[in-house]
């Protein structure tokens, strides 16, 4: 959920309408849980869960094969997956581009901490253009204070410079 | 200035600068953000409030009512259980005319227990006497709460109220808002005078015992003025629009509805799906719109047999069931409309949870159109 509120903030400092929420009541690190962002132009009305999403983001690679984690994805999707196997391959729909970061290995050398929120997020800057790295950074500095907050840029940006290399 | 926010914490914000001077509230799924905000202010001194710690939602309501009593502001939240919990005191607050205001993120009820969203809570206390806003987003629910303490406060209603909004949709949903500054909510909503209080130096009862020669005349008088309440509420929104430019001086507010030949009727969130699903309906050509119920209590009767002046079928939408007889608001929309010959169907939908899609709004209209209502809609009739 952390990782959807700091996009969706993100992208609406980019000057779109966002809104973020959490598949509701199961919302505890560790457990599979879902959060679903969605940007526009025009104000969000829309109450429904994301049944056809246009980028995913995994964040942790052994749900793929319990869940079908890319359900719903239709060509021309992007798709960002947390995993360390470079050879990661799943039932991935035709026409939606996978992007593989290592984001647990990433976080862990910039935090001290497996939590790849941030991390992820400087790769779905990447990977889909949707938000600007400025914008991301603005979003992670409000959130997080003093060395909190470079760890965390400097997390996004390691990530966000792998992608854009293959974006 | 609009802020990406969560919903919980625009309700908090909000309720700081209607400075209530007494807080208390009990924590509960999905509420607790609004009053875990509200309690680090007080700790911070952020408000200058006193909150009341208490070991159930019980409690949290009758110190609210001893406070409101002695003529504080006050401001509590619940939902679900916790609500139901409060019921006795929900009555006797109404009774004594005290000018309560509730944030409740709206939550099923058990049993089975389910933690996640209908409006059964605050349907099961439609008839306490507290007035019922429903918000459709968390601009409107930050928006409602304002406006709630003043017609609450006016001294021709002194009532409470249920400002009510969907839990985890909206509560825990992160969106813009525009929160109006410290001064102008002050400028906006005086402090709380109070129309009577308890007093050592000038002693009087509150909720006394009533002998039949009295009782009728009590429930008389808060029936008034909740009818009253219809008007101070159109008067408190029309100010709102006025200084703020968001309307709300409508009890109910139409979506397309002109020209339109059936029409949905909903409360909460989920008329922003329906909004969109209406879209996409007129751009297949059928004439369909929304009618919006904002005040649910004061219940908006005639402006909901004036707007639908042309429809030939309406399609209520009913978060809530009263069981044996169908939904609460269908029910009392074919009350509202008996006479009119428009056919009116009832749909009980998205209880505890469920999701609802915009191609579930049409089927509903598809439904209507063939005259087939008053039924669950969406049931896994496999598990049946």
């Amino acid at each position: 959920m952390t990782a959807a509120e700091l996009i969706a903030f993100a992208a609406f400092e980019g000057g779109v309408y966002a809104q973020a929420f959490p598949a509701f009541g199961v919302e505890r690190r560790g457990a599979p849980v879902q959060a679903f962002v969605r940007f526009s132009d025009e104000k969000i009305r829309l109450r429904s869960q994301i049944y056809e999403p246009d980028y995913i983001i995994v964040q942790d690679s052994t749900l793929v094969g319990d869940v079908d984690v890319f359900k719903g994805m239709k060509a021309g999707g992007i798709a960002i997956v947390n995993t360390e196997k470079a050879d990661f391959d799943s039932n991935v729909p035709e026409g939606v581009k996978v992007y593989i970061v290592d984001a647990t290995t990433i976080a862990l050398e910039e935090l001290g901490v497996p939590i790849t929120n941030t991390t992820l997020m400087g790769a779905f800057a990447a990977a889909t253009g949707e938000i600007k790295l400025e914008s991301l950074e603005h979003a992670l500095r409000n959130r997080f204070s003093g060395s909190m907050a470079d760890k965390n840029v400097n997390a996004a940006k390691r990530a966000y410079n792998l992608i854009g290399g293959a974006a | 200035m609009m802020e990406i926010m969560e919903g919980s914490h625009a309700v908090a914000e909000i309720v700081k600068r209607c400075r209530p001077q007494v807080v208390s509230a009990y924590p509960i799924t999905p509420q607790t953000h609004i009053v875990e905000d509200l309690a680090q202010m007080v700790a911070s001194c952020e408000l200058d409030a006193e909150y009341i710690t208490v070991e159930s939602e019980f409690s949290a309501l009758s110190a609210c009512l001893g406070a409101s009593a002695a003529g504080s502001r006050v401001y509590s939240a619940t939902t679900s259980q916790g609500l139901i919990l409060m019921a006795e005191v929900c009555f006797n607050a109404a009774g004594m005319r005290l000018p309560i205001v509730m944030t409740i993120a709206n939550r099923s009820l058990g049993a089975p227990l389910s933690i996640w969203n209908d409006q059964q809570d605050t349907i099961a206390l439609r008839d306490s006497g507290w007035l019922q806003f429903y918000a459709e987003d968390n601009q409107e629910i930050a928006d409602l709460h304002m406006i709630a303490y003043k017609v609450c406060e006016d001294h021709d209603i002194l009532l409470p109220a249920f400002v009510c909004f969907d839990g985890f949709i909206l509560t825990h949903t992160y969106e813009p808002v525009d929160l109006p500054s410290q001064e102008e909510v002050d400028a906006y909503l005086p402090a709380f005078t109070p129309y009577h209080r308890l007093d050592a130096a000038k002693p009087l009862s509150m909720g006394m015992y009533a002998t039949p020669d009295y009782y009728m005349e009590f429930r008389y008088e808060i029936d008034r003025a909740m009818y009253r309440a219809r008007d101070a509420f159109i008067k408190a929104g029309r100010e709102f629009g006025e200084q703020f430019g968001r309307d709300y001086s409508g009890l109910v507010e139409g979506y397309r509805l002109d020209d339109a030949d059936v029409a949905l009727i909903a409360m909460g969130s989920i008329c922003g799906t329906v909004k969109d699903a209406v879209d996409e309906m007129r751009d297949a050509g059928k004439k369909v719109g929304l009618l919006k119920i904002r005040t649910y209590r004061p219940f908006p009767g005639p402006e909901i047999v004036e707007a639908l002046k042309g429809v030939s079928t309406v399609a209520v939408l009913d978060k809530n069931i009263s069981l044996g007889n169908g939904g609460a608001v269908g029910t009392e929309v074919k009350s509202a409309l008996y006479g009119t010959g428009i056919s009116v169907y009832d749909y009980i939908i998205a209880l505890g949870g469920r999701d609802v899609r915009k191609r579930d709004i049409a089927a509903v209209v598809d439904l209507a159109e063939k005259g087939e209502g008053d039924m669950f809609y969406g049931l896994r009739t496999e598990v049946l």
